[in-house]
């Protein structure tokens, strides 16, 4: 009975570790509504300050302070980075913060190596609570007590500072209704600095008080952001008291799980979200999001099929693209191979996105059940390439039917995380099911037929399979089941009340999505000659993601542009140097300062001034906008 | 930023990228893949290893008087751009063989490229029986000493521990699953009383050390086995030390008598656990004196595993490059089967039955002095020893 309670009461100590970090992030989302994909990055500098601080200054008062001192100086961080970078793109579209913290995180993830070198740091422990308590022959740690208590007394300064002062109120009001509270004249702009500047604190507090327990190092915040991310969600976006009743969840759930399962961690939390949020669709505590107010910004410029002339501009560069093998040597072109393979995955992501409103954090998963279905196909069954090629790729459209029909029902950042937790639950079952997939190890010997395997060839095959899925998902996009897609993503309840079926063209258009990323799984594969689990891991996720925001959400094939740039980007830096994250952290911050519209929203934005301000003849309205292609 | 990669130096790294190939026809080059950004803590050791040796290769007249050009590669910890790298390495570099790479499914990625594309691969640091075995192949060879290997040096001293009742804890993917396993069936064999009560598998750089501990603990173990290594293992010992967990009982455990995973752990050093590592304070060769005194010279810090692994890896595919004195792959091949070379842990082989080096570990105690972590009562465990016999191995190994 003594072990189930201190098992119990370790679990809780996790929970507050966990919380600390998790409530940070959940009220900088409710107020600003910024997916911080830069939380763990802070909690990552806190723990690295807070190292640095204690070991300068010992004895009691040099540690808690060396711990205060450092959630302090990272919230300063917090509100620079507040200032200089999101200030300025909170206007942007949906998501497009995400690309800048991205970067951001990036870029810390070099930083911290440069500074603090490459060694793993153990910290001190903390004074007066170096050993453990004796409980009927059990110990715990009377560290994990005071952590323990030190949870529910942040949860309770918390509420304290929203039920009972002004700016509580103010946040709460921004939680629910932003549009409303500028209405009243509140300064947004310090209101969004000041939330943001907690958040970051509790995160680097978070991480600091870390030190007694884990070692620090440079791939701390990758540990953390998703774990946290999935607490907010199971809580509810902004709501507290459910990231709370979720961090003890969750972590009650592994401290019993692994007596029974002990491989249950691995995939446990992303379990749990997916119960949750198929029973409860905005997480334990969450409310339904207020309708939306969508700012005007994607009727200002409406979508139009590519005039004569595009079309031949887009013909022509794919004429020079197809040329590639005349002057270009073999490693250029299987790295053209590879970024026409990245073009299929981001486009199907694009698809989704941007004519669907459906961002999906989890999309690798059809990508990477595309190549195991290739996989399993050619070593298994012995199909040769083209079988392998045509039916691989149903593996994807599988997943995604059987996991879109759930993930359609939620929307936002709901259905992003729903996403999310099917890639996980997919990633965990190729990782362990090792007699079948090989596990971590992966299938290898995956390779082209003899007509495809010199690099020439299978560039062209990429590149027309490339072309040819831009083409038909553009061809969709303008066809009736594009428009009704459109109308589901602008507006649902009108597309309801014009009698169209919102879910089940939402439901469509994920397993097109899916399907289509099925398809660029299934060339990697081949390109490859091996599939590992990695090909549905989250970082390939966010890669797709990325591609997308780069070149643009609000275009309807920016997509290709952002996959080509940014893939080409990443190879290249990773060949040439070895702070590539830095650099590419850099890049990205600042195209998304340049750029808030994705690098062709903002190229669009600027030939349509141009046209505006040419002579009328070119007047947008002049022609018929949208015709069927 | 090639400086710190390709050993030559900025300039000549200029002068190569601007002359082409043809103005130093006669130089040798090779390709290196590791996870330098994902695991600076090993790789960075390991760069100044392999630094030091091309340094010392072309000083003493390099390869059948060329000079010898390590052109290195990052591949971020990830299968697929470690195959690209290693596309550029082949195609773009035109290198003469392929080395490097620390995780296992990177180096079997790796080693499955250089078989489709008839490359000489020599993989430093990835543990897997596979790349030797199940998935072996003619074009792939291996220093380390494998799991297997390692396993089996730790079964010789755990084998003779009293302790009946064992609980493992590793990190759940292949590397600790495999260990596991091969811990397991030596031990049994050598000790049918074991008992196996409690097994844990945390993920791998996420475990959550306090109930991982407490439920450990629970199953009253009286020796366990241990396979997480890095902030894991910190984790680990942390939330053990406090909770008691290792009193009164043995441990075993892999790779933490690296200076990599030991010296973090300073004053948390758990007493007395069995370990493989390397002690390079308490080696007294002459062959180790030499390496440890040049690499102390050049870098003006200790060397950890990791140097050893690199210094080694471009030793060994400088003296297979000698001797096939050509860059044509079966050539290298034929050269490298059963190659004896001196190494600073003293001579190893490539075997020509599995293309396993023969490089052996040290297996010692964990001790603390001065606040620091050290291995104690250390032996050099040679490689060659360890390993099953012939007969099984041809079995292990898929046919050509």
């Amino acid at each position: 009975m003594a072990f189930y309670v201190v098992q119990f009461l370790t679990g809780l100590a996790s929970a507050a570790s966990l919380f600390l970090v998790a409530s940070g992030l959940s009220i900088i989302f409710g107020v600003t509504r910024i997916v911080n994909f830069a939380h763990g990055a802070f909690y990552m500098i806190g723990a690295y300050i807070a190292f640095t601080l204690t070991e300068r200054f010992s004895g009691a008062f040099g540690f808690w302070g060396g711990v205060l001192a450092a959630a302090l100086a990272v919230a300063l961080i917090g509100v620079l980075v507040e200032m200089v970078l999101l200030r300025r793109i909170y206007h942007a579209p949906e998501l497009f913060q995400l690309l800048g913290t991205f970067g951001l995180t990036l870029m810390v993830e070099d930083l911290v190596v440069l500074i603090w070198g490459p060694d793993d740091l153990v910290g001190r422990r903390a004074p007066g609570f170096k050993g453990a308590v004796d409980f009927f022959g059990q110990n715990i740690p009377s560290y994990d007590l005071f952590l323990i208590a030190l949870g529910p007394v942040v949860l309770g300064i918390l509420w304290l500072l929203f039920q009972r002062t002004r700016w509580g109120v103010l946040v709460r009001a921004a939680t629910q209704d932003r549009d409303m509270v500028a209405a009243l004249g509140v300064n947004q702009k310090w209101l969004f600095t000041s939330v943001f500047a907690v958040g970051v604190f509790l995160a680097a507090l978070g991480g600091a008080l870390q030190i007694p327990r884990d070692a620090v190092h440079h791939a701390m915040d990758l540990r953390i952001i998703v774990e946290v991310f999935v607490v907010v969600v199971i809580g509810g976006l902004g709501s507290i008291v459910g990231a709370f009743v979720a961090a003890v969840l969750v972590s009650e759930l592994n401290a019993f799980g692994i007596l029974i399962f002990p491989k249950i961690s691995i995939i446990l939390v992303f379990l749990v979200m997916a119960v949750v949020l198929i029973v409860r669709p905005w997480g334990l505590f969450g409310k339904p999001e207020a309708a939306a107010r969508k700012t005007p910004g994607l009727t200002v410029n409406p979508w139009r099929p590519l005039t004569s002339n595009e079309r031949l501009a887009s013909l022509a560069a794919f004429v020079v693209a197809a040329m590639l093998p005349l002057f270009a040597g073999n490693y250029a072109l299987t790295v053209g191979s590879e970024i026409a393979i990245f073009v299929i995955f981001a486009v199907s992501l694009h698809f989704l996105m941007s004519v669907g409103g459906l961002a999906s954090f989890g999309h690798a998963a059809y990508f990477g059940l595309g190549a195991y279905g290739v996989a399993f196909l050619a070593k298994m069954a012995g199909l040769p390439m083209i079988v392998c090629l045509l039916l691989g790729p149903l593996l994807g459209c599988m997943g995604a039917a059987i996991f879109g029909f759930f993930a359609v029902q939620l929307s936002g950042v709901y259905f992003a995380m729903l996403t999310l937790a099917f890639a996980q639950i997919v990633w965990s079952i190729a990782f362990q099911w090792v007699s079948v997939t090989g596990g971590d190890n992966g299938i290898l010997g995956v390779w082209p037929a003899s007509w495809a395997a010199s690099p020439s060839h299978f560039y062209w095959l990429a590149l027309g399979v490339a072309a040819l899925v831009t083409i038909a998902l553009r061809i969709a996009v303008f066809s009736p089941f594009g428009y009704a897609l459109r109308a589901t993503r602008d507006s649902l309840l009108r597309s309801e009340a014009v009698g169209i079926d919102a879910k089940r063209v939402q439901w469509t258009a994920f397993v097109i999505a899916g399907t289509t990323a099925g398809i660029g799984g299934a060339l990697f594969a081949y390109l490859k000659g091996s599939v590992f689990p990695d090909n549905l891991g989250i970082s390939l996720s966010v890669d797709a993601l990325v591609m997308v925001l780069l070149g643009g959400v609000e275009t309807v094939s920016g997509a290709v542009i952002g996959a080509i740039v940014y893939k080409a980007l990443n190879i290249w830096l990773v060949s040439q140097t070895d702070l590539s994250k830095l650099v590419l952290g850099g890049f990205i911050v600042l195209i998304v300062v340049v750029f808030p519209k994705g690098i062709v929203g903002m190229l669009e934005m600027l030939a349509q001034r141009r046209r505006k301000s040419s002579p009328p003849g070119s007047s947008l309205l002049a022609k018929p906008i949208e015709s069927a292609e | 930023m090639r400086a710190r990669n390709s050993f030559v130096g900025a300039a000549f790294a200029l002068l190569a990228a601007g002359m082409g190939h043809s103005a130093l026809a006669e130089d040798i080059k090779i390709g290196e893949i590791n996870s330098y950004s994902l695991l600076p803590s090993f790789t960075e050791p390991y760069r100044k290893g392999w630094q030091l040796a091309v340094e010392e290769i072309n000083a003493s007249g390099g390869i059948n008087g060329k000079k010898l050009v390590v052109v290195s590669k990052d591949d971020g910890g990830k299968p697929a751009d470690a195959q690209t790298a290693a596309n550029e390495l082949v195609s773009s570099e035109g290198v003469a063989m392929l080395t490097g790479t620390f995780l296992s499914n990177i180096g079997l990625a790796v080693s499955d490229f250089a078989n489709q594309k008839k490359v000489f691969f020599l993989a430093a640091e990835p543990l897997t029986d596979a790349v030797t075995w199940a998935k072996g192949n003619k074009y792939t060879f291996r220093l380390r000493p494998s799991n297997y290997m390692q396993a089996a040096m730790l079964v010789e001293a755990a084998s003779k521990l009293p302790a009946k009742r064992w609980a493992t804890i590793a990190p759940n993917y292949e590397y600790g699953q495999s260990a596991v396993a091969v811990f397991k069936k030596l031990m049994s064999e050598k000790r049918p009383d074991i008992q196996w009560v409690d097994e844990q598998w945390p993920p791998q750089g996420k475990i959550d050390a306090g109930p991982v501990v407490q439920a450990v603990a629970q199953a009253n173990p009286e020796a366990i086995l241990n396979v997480t290594f890095g902030p894991d293992l910190v984790k680990l010992v942390r939330e053990g030390n406090t909770r008691g967990l290792f009193k009164g009982r043995e441990v075993v455990s892999f790779l933490t008598g690296e200076p990599e995973y030991l010296d973090p752990l300073k004053e948390e050093t758990p007493e007395g656990w069995i370990v493989t590592g390397y002690p390079w304070y308490s080696i007294k060769t002459p062959e180790h004196d030499a390496f440890l005194k040049a690499y102390q010279a050049k870098y003006n810090d200790y060397p950890r595993l990791g140097s050893i692994v690199g210094y080694q890896t471009i030793k060994a595919a400088a003296a297979i490059l000698a001797k096939a004195g050509s860059t044509d792959t079966d050539k290298m091949i034929a050269a490298a089967e059963g190659l004896s070379m001196p190494s600073p842990f003293g001579e190893i082989t490539f075997r020509k039955i599995d293309h396993q080096s023969t490089l052996g570990a040290f297996v010692g105690k964990t001790a603390q002095k001065d606040g620091k972590g050290v291995m104690v009562d250390t032996s050099y465990k040679k490689g060659s020893d360890y390993l099953p016999s012939d007969a099984e191995v041809e079995k292990l190994r898929p046919k050509e």
